[in-house]
């Protein structure tokens, strides 16, 4: 073991875990943000029915990621969760609304069915803006003395944060809608293109914003990129413009899809893409910090043989995981719809015949 | 204001875990009934056991789901209100937590998707196969939870450098001496749990009328159970009790109301009221002598009295010592009922036994009362600390305001009495309107037992889907409605 740079492989692992979360819970969220621009009750429908069998499992990554962050580098999660105790306690609350919401949506009627469609939504909405509050809170970085959190109760809320909050619910906007024009058809579909473009443009701008934003916040950053004002150090620049201009021709593509090809698969994985790229200018700027400007993942590991052990399960069952997650994903592939996954209540549909007694 | 922000700290743990565990202790064993039902309908072809398993998934689904919500803001609570703790204890509980995740969340979450919603999109072997995986899944949940937690209540294998915990023998946190006792008396609980509701709710039906042929089922299934279980639960019970009297002295002086040290021969204290202040038992009822034997097996067993610690080391010792006596008198009425309704599902005299009705449905929620109480003496009785004798709970806190904790614990207050109300409310009205119980034939039911089924070929099964999966979808949607 000694030979293996630990931290860095759990560093990896938890970025893995914390990517499938985005993506996945992503789709899962922005269905919930658009759900009350679907028009009618049977769109509504196919569109928490295209998730219904999924999402479950997709916020097992969130777990993952909490779960991973205090075992491979407990320092870290020490000191930054109570730094951001409010946005992850409305993240929660957010989360238990929508999740049960998945149930008890199609097991109401009437007002019942249009308030957890409500708790659905609203849920989502908060969820999305909540994690992008944690992402800025994270990315600004936090107030660390000896291991433990300093800061004040509302550290985590500055116009940065609110910027990233924004970009955040947007982007699990663009993938909630190209998910649909994947998953659905017709009308519905047509919508969803509708839906992408112009969350597209909204995901282009923050993306912008927040990217030049980040050269400001710490010295570190910016001389990572060669972009220290007023020194421009082309060296450090040059090798790393690709990913800026990768994510200039994918909205291009994507967007090519979404308005000329009327691709289906097309639009969702070039999101997913543009998010790999955000995903990877964000690592590029804070790498090696665990907690930005503080704790550096080495500082922050845990003991070498309690990484080890759970790197063990790790190699063991994440390729386990990974592959019965795409066999369900492939269980439920094709167009989803309104009548298929969850069934409306309807009143008259009991069915006990022996019910002879009253 | 440190005590406060850890008084509400605790209370914040104390409401969220309570809600949280009442649906797993549920799921557990209902997911291994759901198993038992499919298993049991592919063997006989008897189609009132697939009636029956898609009367309770859909429970299931809503109890799993409150069991996932409620379980995330456990996994985030130890980094917001418990950051100490994390920090030094997290080299030994993360790894155990983070093979939970590895090893129960993702199987049982993901195959939980095949279960509700992949009938008619693979073959009924294969829905089987994710029935179980799930069932499984959540007997795996228990293990790495209950091991996390025996390592709280008496720490082994670790090494504690600088007031950090650092593992020495991986063995030894795993299986620390106490985890066998815990995983098997809660394993056995949530069998226990979920079986008196389901007893509950077919006596209900009974009662009504409803869909008597199923209802019938369950009852001696179920009766059956715990005519086996409760009585084993109760050795369980009290090898569980004879391990804590060995490992956790005060935890044990507390459940048995004992001040004084005796040497042998105590007396045992059926009720009393513990003042915690004076230091000594109010309204005590006790039977000399038998003590010592009742709880450690032996007239000379020693028991080190409350009064050996520190006022400061004790744990709340009314809490302690009456959540104990409702688990066992709960316990108690379980085995009572265990052998009337035993007996009765054995003779067949059951489907008669009107009169027997009300006192089933009463008991349906007997195992939540029970494991709540278990859960409250186990982890009270760890009190002072959160890993016992080493990690004190005031040192475990995070540094946040009381304000903050304050807050959210109303936040959470209240949106767990919003959605839990709603969740067990449509859980009783799905419950009350039986199962479907009709002569309409169920999806594909399959022939009895071993001729060949070629249809039934999983990967045949799936070729056929692909070509043609919008037909398999639409039929599926057809039993979904039934």
């Amino acid at each position: 073991m000694e030979t293996l740079d630990l931290p860095l492989i759990w560093a990896a692992i938890l970025a893995l875990a914390v990517f499938m979360y985005v993506v996945l819970d992503g789709f899962d969220l922005g269905i919930g943000i658009l759900f009350p621009f679907a028009g009618s009750d049977t769109n509504r429908n196919t569109m928490m029915n295209s998730i219904a069998p999924v999402w479950d499992g997709n916020e097992t990554w969130l777990v993952l990621g909490g779960g991973g962050l205090m075992a491979a580098f407990p320092a870290a999660y020490a000191a930054f969760m109570p730094a951001v105790y409010m946005p992850i306690g409305f993240m929660l609350t957010a989360l238990i609304f929508r999740g049960v919401a998945f149930e008890l949506r199609f097991k109401s009627k009437g007002a019942g069915r249009k308030w957890w469609g409500r708790a659905f939504n609203i849920g989502s909405l908060v969820a999305a803006l909540s994690q992008g509050l944690v992402l800025g809170a994270f990315i600004q970085g936090t107030n660390v003395f000896g291991n433990q959190f300093a800061g004040g109760a509302f550290d985590w809320l500055t116009p940065f944060s609110a910027l990233v909050a924004v970009g955040v619910a947007s982007g699990y906007t663009l993938l909630g809608a190209t998910w649909v024009v994947m998953k659905a058809d017709g009308e519905l579909a047509e919508k969803a293109r509708g839906w992408a473009g112009r969350s597209l443009l909204f995901v282009l701008a923050l993306m912008a914003m927040v990217s030049c934003w980040v050269l400001f916040l710490d010295i570190q950053a910016s001389q990572r990129w060669g972009l220290a004002w007023p020194v421009i150090d082309l060296k450090k620049l040059l090798p790393l413009a690709p990913v800026p201009l990768a994510v200039g021709v994918l909205a291009l593509w994507l967007n090519r899809g979404l308005q000329v090809t009327k691709s289906t698969y097309g639009p969702f994985f070039c999101t997913i893409g543009l998010f790999a790229l955000g995903y990877l200018g964000l690592a590029i700027s804070l790498f090696p910090y665990i907690v930005p400007y503080r704790l550096t993942v080495w500082q922050a590991a845990a003991a070498p043989n309690s990484q080890a052990i759970l790197l063990v399960g790790v190699l063991i069952m994440l390729p386990l995981i990974l592959t019965y997650t795409a066999y369900v994903y492939w269980v439920f592939r094709g167009k989803a719809s309104a009548d298929v996954g969850y069934t409306p209540a309807t009143p008259g549909q009991r069915t006990e015949t022996l019910n002879t007694g009253r | 204001m440190e005590l406060d922000a850890l008084l509400l700290a605790r209370l914040q743990f104390a409401f969220t875990i309570s809600f949280h565990i009442i649906f797993p202790a549920f799921t557990i064993g209902l997911a291994s009934y759901l198993a038992v039902l499919e298993g049991l309908w592919l063997r006989t072809g008897n189609d009132k056991f697939i009636r029956l398993y898609e009367y309770w998934v859909k429970i299931f689904a809503i109890s799993f789901a409150l069991g996932v919500v409620s379980g995330i803001v456990m996994s985030y609570q130890f980094g917001t209100n418990w950051s100490r703790f994390s920090e030094l204890a997290g080299n030994v509980i993360g790894p155990l937590l983070g093979y939970e995740v590895l090893t129960a969340f993702f199987l049982e979450a993901s195959f939980l998707g095949i279960m509700l919603f992949g009938r008619g999109l693979v073959g009924p072997g294969l829905h089987f196969i994710a029935t179980s995986i799930v069932a499984v899944g959540t007997l795996i949940s228990a293990f790495w939870i209950l091991a996390a937690n025996s390592w709280m209540q008496f720490p082994t294998g670790h090494e504690l450098r600088d007031g950090v915990f650092y593992v020495a023998d991986w063995w030894a946190v795993v299986f620390s001496p106490t985890f066998p006792y815990r995983l098997v008396h809660m394993v056995l609980a949530s069998y226990l749990t979920t079986a008196f509701v389901v007893v509950g709710v077919a006596a209900y039906l009974m009662l009504r009328r409803r869909a008597l042929e199923e209802s019938l089922t369950m009852l001696r299934m179920g009766l059956g159970l715990i005519a086996i279980l409760a009585p084993l639960q109760l050795v369980a019970g009290h090898e569980h009790g004879l391990s804590v009297y060995d490992t956790q002295p005060s935890k044990f002086a507390a459940i048995e109301g004992h001040w004084q040290s005796y040497q042998g021969n105590a007396p045992l204290i059926l009720f009393a009221w513990p003042d915690q202040e004076n230091q000594r038992n109010l309204y005590e009822i006790k039977i000399p002598e038998i003590g010592s034997f009742v709880a450690t097996g032996s007239w000379n067993g020693a028991i080190t009295g409350l009064l050996e610690f520190p006022p400061e080391d004790r744990p709340n010792v009314a809490i302690v010592f009456w959540a104990f006596r409702i688990m066992v008198g709960v316990g108690m009425l379980m085995i009572a009922f265990g052998l009337v309704g035993g007996l009765a599902a054995w003779t067949g005299w059951i489907g008669r036994m009107r009169w027997f009705y009300p006192f089933l449905v009463l008991m349906a929620p007997s195992g939540f009362v029970a494991v709540l109480a278990g859960w409250i003496v186990a982890e009270v009785g760890r009190q002072p600390y959160t890993v016992y004798g080493l990690l004190r709970t005031a040192d475990s806190v995070s540094p946040v305001s009381a304000e903050q904790v304050a807050l959210s614990l109303l936040v959470f207050i209240i949106v767990y009495a919003i959605v839990f109300t709603a969740g067990v409310f449509y859980i009783w009205r799905i419950a009350a309107q039986g199962p479907a119980s009709d002569t309409k034939p169920p999806p594909a039911a399959p022939a009895p037992t071993t001729d060949k089924k070629p249809e039934r070929d999983p990967f045949k099964a799936m070729d056929e889907l692909r070509d043609g999966a919008d037909g398999a979808r639409k039929e599926a949607a057809q039993h979904g409605n039934a």
